[in-house]
């Protein structure tokens, strides 16, 4: 009877709902190019990874945390990727394991991905995002314990993000993943994210964070070291957050940043860091690279080779120094395979073939004499004799004629043909398939042709006929479609380098970052720290320093935008000195007021700065010359002042203008402030109101900020009294 | 141990008008009926930091706290007192004193801290870590300041800003950031090279920087000297410090190229960029008072008042005396009239007299007081020789020396000045009275 009413109150619970089936939404489309030409013809998710398709890692262990739903959003490929799963052993075991395709063909981002989802309702609680490319052996239990005991507590905690240690280099400002460093801010107690930004501008050498994000706590902690897994605990308010801004599109960029700066709907995400797993995305070269490395050195287990039979279930066996070698792998007595290698089923090596640090597919054949170094080989590839591979990727049925040598970094994509004796320079990116004609790749939509690829793909065949007997035209990029034709009996195209241009290839290649780039950037790391240097010995003396130089850019559009602003006025100012007439002036002022969204104590200001300027232009020789120049401006000028100086407001922002301009830019006036302002007060164009209230306002501030109300003291004492006198005699 | 402690004590503090007066510089405000600035010193002669320069504005400042330091501590401590001249700020006054300066390190205490922080603790973590400079930072509580603010009144019609923000390494130890003085309202900005270096960092708003610092002579010395637009250690130098911490400027100068100060990094092996590997920096620290001991500034009306009802209160052991069993402490000499009471958390100093059915609770009277009977005195200070006439009723307020209150005041929030006559049932609520 008790057992019964249990059961019954832990299902009408909604918590107890979800919890009975955990939904996974894994995206198989990275809606990126880094994997640009192979993604051409065959989608990301299925790229092999040590052999095995990066799908089949993210599947096995979504399997493995207990996920029992798992929807995979195709988009690119799907074709591909649909049979891919219906071959698979997800779809043919039974079990409480269900995997289910969703096709789209015009989803353009993630965020397109999971309107989609929210479209077919099929998402009933909380979910775990992740995309195709993850390989992860994290225990979800105490995330998914934590994001739902937070939920319960506060139903605007709709994410928790998974997040490692990771810190980047200081030369390259990247993970060894590749992926550019993120800075994060974080709750030290609650763990909620405060701040994110994962294109960080380098130029810059301050990090703004807002004052509002400490207003009501004690404590926040800057990350610079953290990497983002891209595995997220998702509540179904994600999905319909992505259906209300249908401009969202990328998950960190748009979504994250998005929600952190809304503070209209208080929605929270959350980090779980994880310490000793791991949780890592292919998502370029270098960590395709670093992500098989640390594979093959087991930090994944147990998805390793060995233990896993992923994908094709052959047999793999672990010797030695981390070698794994499938059954039926047919090699040479003097071949020597290396540390940390991995050969794949009914592969071949020559004599003296030479392996390390290198994964080869299945039904490869490796001649005589060949060194591979750090590559990684895919299916039915054929090598002949005497070629040398180092940090290359190649894949499906390429075939390397004798004495072809692969440069660090580079990636032949499907069947591409090498004829011999050719040096493929490093970074060329070779495929069969021309490259699309240049689109401005900086573009966020510009996975928008993805599909395209599809397309294109049937004229292989002919292309290749087409291109077998070309002699290499050069491999320069000249010619205006950016690909040039390759090679002496070879068949392909090498791509000219389509995201970020040819400088930052080596960053995301699968090659080691060369030793001319590192000290290059640490020449530059060292060139910002010492820009700054120069400035800091003008600090004002007032209380609020600059930080250095830089917080002048840091400050960003606003203070741009002011600057412009002063220098138009300066420059408007200039004009009505040459002789244009005043009224002209003013209608001009107010214009450039409109256009720069400036308020009247701005013009005031500005205008206020260019006649103190005028002033400096005659020479003195003494102060006092100074301070009769400046009266005489002044004199000259009050009408033109005195058509922007309507109110206090204004009045008094001259003033500060005038302390600035003072302790900045013309220190030589700051003697003579006190003068000025009496001679301002004299010629009627600031009030003793202003004067006064600007006192007032000072009082309060630092010490070192009322250097000039000391030094007019006398003449606001003088003011203060002359009002009181005033008073008086109205009573 | 080679440290030389300069005492930054003021003179005429414009913020504590109208407490300071002519006869009453700053440094000799009362608390718990003991100059302010004696806390500090015993506190740095606990340590055994005996050998102090105590830096004033003022020659007549001088003359008097000179003569009240070598009345009170003749032969315990080697003091000596430097006036400088007014709004020199303390980088100035630095400047001023600097000849007197031999020491390795310097420690800088302001002289109206009120704390049981041990400095030694500040200087050892000064030496253990090498450090350019150490600063002691309490924490506060966050909504502390607030919410005194409110419970009395007489703020200046502006909320009491935040402390400080600063930035911590993750071991606590050391300091990555600090935002101070007008900085502190506005978004925080911190340098992206600082944190790279150290991947991560803690920001912290509930440290308070608490005006003790312990700097190397030689860095000191050349950061006045360089930059001479400084004007205040807390603002422009120890800021400029934290800031300039990977790209040490100081000691490239003269120094030798191993300075004390520079620490020579190799970032990696590599040999054809060694040259340029070597950076300079030095390193900037914090001492982190444990969150029971007490740290106080006296730097404003309400912060003498706060400190005064503290050390009488839950700080009791700063002040010195021994507490009765009611929790207070009662002059023998003090006279009390019939059904009078005077609560816990109180003092009663010297030849005092309350007369019939007076009430005193959290409050300070100093010494040959008059008070009248039925006065009620409530979290408020009265220093000495205040005579408090019958029927007044005072609360959350300051009552400077040889003030007369006559019948039937009613003060609220109100700092009475030195020798300030109220008349006859005269009210005011949250105003400053004295003398022009």
């Amino acid at each position: 009877m008790a057992q019964k009413k249990n059961h019954r109150t832990s299902s009408d619970d909604p918590e107890e709902l979800t919890r009975t089936v955990l939904q996974a939404v894994l995206l198989a489309d990275s809606f990126a190019q880094k994997f640009r030409p192979i993604t051409l013809e065959r989608p990301k998710v299925l790229l092999p990874l040590v052999n095995a398709p990066m799908i089949e890692y993210t599947l096995a262990w979504l399997e493995s945390v207990g996920v029992e739903e798992v929807f995979v959003f195709c988009c690119a490929h799907s074709q591909q990727v649909k049979s891919y799963l219906e071959n698979s052993q997800w779809t043919k075991q039974p079990g409480a394991f269900s995997v289910t395709t969703i096709e789209s063909h015009d989803a353009i981002s993630a965020g397109d991905a999971l309107r989609v989802i929210y479209t077919h309702g099929i998402i009933r609680g909380d979910f775990i995002l992740i995309s195709g490319d993850t390989v992860s052996n994290m225990s979800l239990a105490k995330a998914l314990s934590e994001h739902k005991d937070r939920r319960k507590k506060d139903p605007l905690a709709i994410m928790t993000m998974v997040i490692k240690h990771s810190k980047p280099s200081a030369l390259t400002h990247q993970t060894r993943l590749g992926n550019d460093e993120i800075i994060m801010a974080i709750d030290p107690g609650t763990k909620e994210l405060l701040y994110y930004e994962d294109k960080v501008d380098l130029s810059q050498h301050l990090i703004s964070l807002d004052k509002m994000l400490l207003a009501d706590k004690s404590a926040l902690s800057l990350h610079n070291d953290k990497q983002d897994c891209y595995i997220d605990i998702c509540s179904p308010e994600v999905l319909s957050l992505f259906t209300d801004n249908f401009d969202y599109q990328h998950l960190r960029r748009h979504f994250v940043k998005g929600l952190l700066i809304d503070d209209i709907m208080g929605y929270k995400i959350f980090t779980h860091e994880i310490q000793s797993s791991y949780a890592a995305r292919v998502d370029n070269f270098r960590s395709y690279d670093t992500i098989s490395k640390d594979i093959l050195q087991r930090w994944t287990y147990p998805f390793v080779p060995d233990v896993q039979y992923l994908g094709n279930g052959l047999q793999i066996k672990l010797d030695r120094e981390g070698i794994y070698k499938a059954p039926e792998v047919v090699q040479s007595r003097s071949a020597h395979i290396d540390s940390f290698t991995v050969l794949g089923n009914a592969t071949t090596v020559g004599d003296n073939a030479v392996i390390y640090n290198s994964v080869i597919g299945q039904g490869c054949t490796i001649g005589h004499n060949v060194t591979i170094e750090g590559s990684y080989i895919w299916d039915n590839v054929k090598i002949e004799d005497g070629c040398k591979l180092s940090h290359a990727l190649v894949c499906d049925g390429v075939h390397l004629r004798a004495g072809v040598v692969l440069e660090p970094g580079v990636i032949l994509s499907f069947k591409v043909e090498v004829g011999q004796q050719i040096v493929v320079p490093a970074y060329s990116k070779v495929s069969l398939l021309p490259q699309p004609s240049k689109q401005d790749s900086d573009e966020e939509l510009e996975y928008a042709d993805a599909n395209t690829g599809i397309i294109e793909s049937p004229s292989i065949a002919t292309m290749m006929n087409a291109q077998k007997v070309d002699f290499p035209r050069g491999t320069s990029d000249a010619d205006r479609s950016g690909t040039s034709e390759f090679y002496v009996s070879g068949a392909g195209y090498i791509w000219s380098s389509c995201e970020g241009g040819n400088e930052d290839e080596w960053r995301h290649s699968i090659a080691p970052i060369p030793a001319d780039k590192l000290s290059e950037s640490l020449l530059n790391a060292f060139a910002d720290v010492d820009a700054p240097d120069q400035d800091t010995s003008c600090i004002p003396a007032s209380g609020e320093l600059l930080p250095d130089s830089a917080s002048t850019v840091g400050d960003g559009e606003d203070y741009r935008d002011s600057a412009d602003f002063e220098k138009e006025v300066e420059a408007t100012f200039q004009r009505a000195l040459a002789g244009v007439d005043l009224e002209n002036v003013i209608l001009e002022i107010n214009s450039l007021r409109l256009s720069y969204h400036m308020s009247h104590a701005d013009c005031a200001g500005a205008l206020f700065h260019s006649i103190m300027k005028a002033a400096l232009v005659p020479s003195y020789s003494s102060k006092n010359d100074l301070y009769a120049n400046a009266v005489k401006e002044i004199i000259k000028w009050r009408d033109l002042l005195k058509h922007y100086l309507k109110t206090l407001d204004e009045e008094i922002e001259v003033i500060l203008k005038f302390e600035e301009i003072s302790v900045e830019t013309a220190r030589e006036f700051s003697p003579l402030v006190s003068n000025i302002l009496s001679c301002l007060y004299d010629k009627e164009i600031l009030s003793e109101e202003a004067i006064l209230s600007w006192a007032q306002e000072k009082e309060g501030a630092d010490e070192s900020d009322k250097i000039f109300t000391k030094q007019s003291e006398q003449f606001i004492k003088w003011l203060r009294e002359a009002s009181e006198e005033e008073d008086e005699d109205k009573d | 141990m080679d440290f030389q402690v300069v005492v930054m004590a003021g003179g005429y503090s414009k913020n504590l008008a109208p407490l300071v007066s002519q006869e009453m510089p700053k440094p000799l405000l009362p608390v718990a009926n003991r100059p302010v600035l004696s806390y500090v010193l015993e506190l740095l002669e606990a340590s055994n930091l005996k050998d102090l320069i105590v830096v004033v504005e003022g020659e007549d400042v001088a003359l008097r706290v000179g003569g009240w330091i070598s009345g009170a501590y003749v032969d315990r401590l080697h003091v000596e007192v430097a006036a400088v001249p007014e709004e020199v700020g303390t980088a100035g006054a630095l400047r001023a004193v600097a000849h007197h300066l031999t020491a390795k390190d310097i420690l800088i205490v302001s002289g109206d801290l009120v704390s049981d922080v041990p400095p030694g603790a500040v200087a050892a973590t000064h030496r253990r870590l090498d450090a350019a400079v150490t600063a002691l930072l309490c924490i506060t509580p966050v909504s502390g300041p607030s919410e005194s603010v409110s419970s009395v009144g007489k703020d200046k019609g502006r909320k009491l800003p935040r402390a400080n923000i600063v930035g911590l390494d993750h071991t606590r130890q050391y300091l990555l950031h600090v935002a101070a003085g007008a900085e502190v309202g506005k978004d925080i900005k911190i340098q992206k090279s600082i944190l790279q270096a150290n991947g991560q960092m803690e920001i912290r708003a509930d440290l308070m920087d608490a005006h003790m610092y312990a700097f190397q002579r030689k860095i000191l010395q050349e950061v006045l000297d360089q930059k001479e637009m400084f004007h205040s250690i807390k603002h422009d130098v120890f800021p400029y410090l934290v800031r300039t911490q990977l790209r040490s400027e100081i000691s490239d100068k003269g120094a030798p190229k191993n300075g004390l100060n520079g620490v020579d990094y190799t970032l990696n092996g590599s040999e054809p960029a060694s040259e340029i590997l070597t950076n300079r920096t030095h390193k900037c620290c914090a001492y982190i008072a444990n969150k029971s001991k007490y740290c106080s500034r006296l730097n404003s009306v309400q912060a003498f008042c706060d400190i005064n009802r503290d050390v009488v209160g839950e700080a009791g052991h700063l002040s010195g005396y021994s507490f009765s069993a009611q929790n207070n402490i009662v002059h023998p000499s003090a006279e009390l009239g019939s059904k009078t009471t005077v609560g816990p958390q109180c003092m009663l100093d010297e030849g005092s007299k309350l007369g019939d059915k007076c009430s005193v609770k959290r409050s300070v009277i100093g010494r040959h007081c008059r008070i009248g009977s039925n006065v009620k005195i409530f979290n408020s200070v009265v220093m000495n020789h205040v005579t408090i006439e019958d029927g007044c009723f005072i609360q959350g307020s300051v009552i400077c020396n040889n003030a007369q209150l006559q019948e039937r005041v009613v003060l609220k929030d109100c700092q009475v000045g030195a020798g300030y006559v109220l008349t006859v049932g005269s009210e005011y609520k949250s105003e400053p009275l004295s003398k022009k």
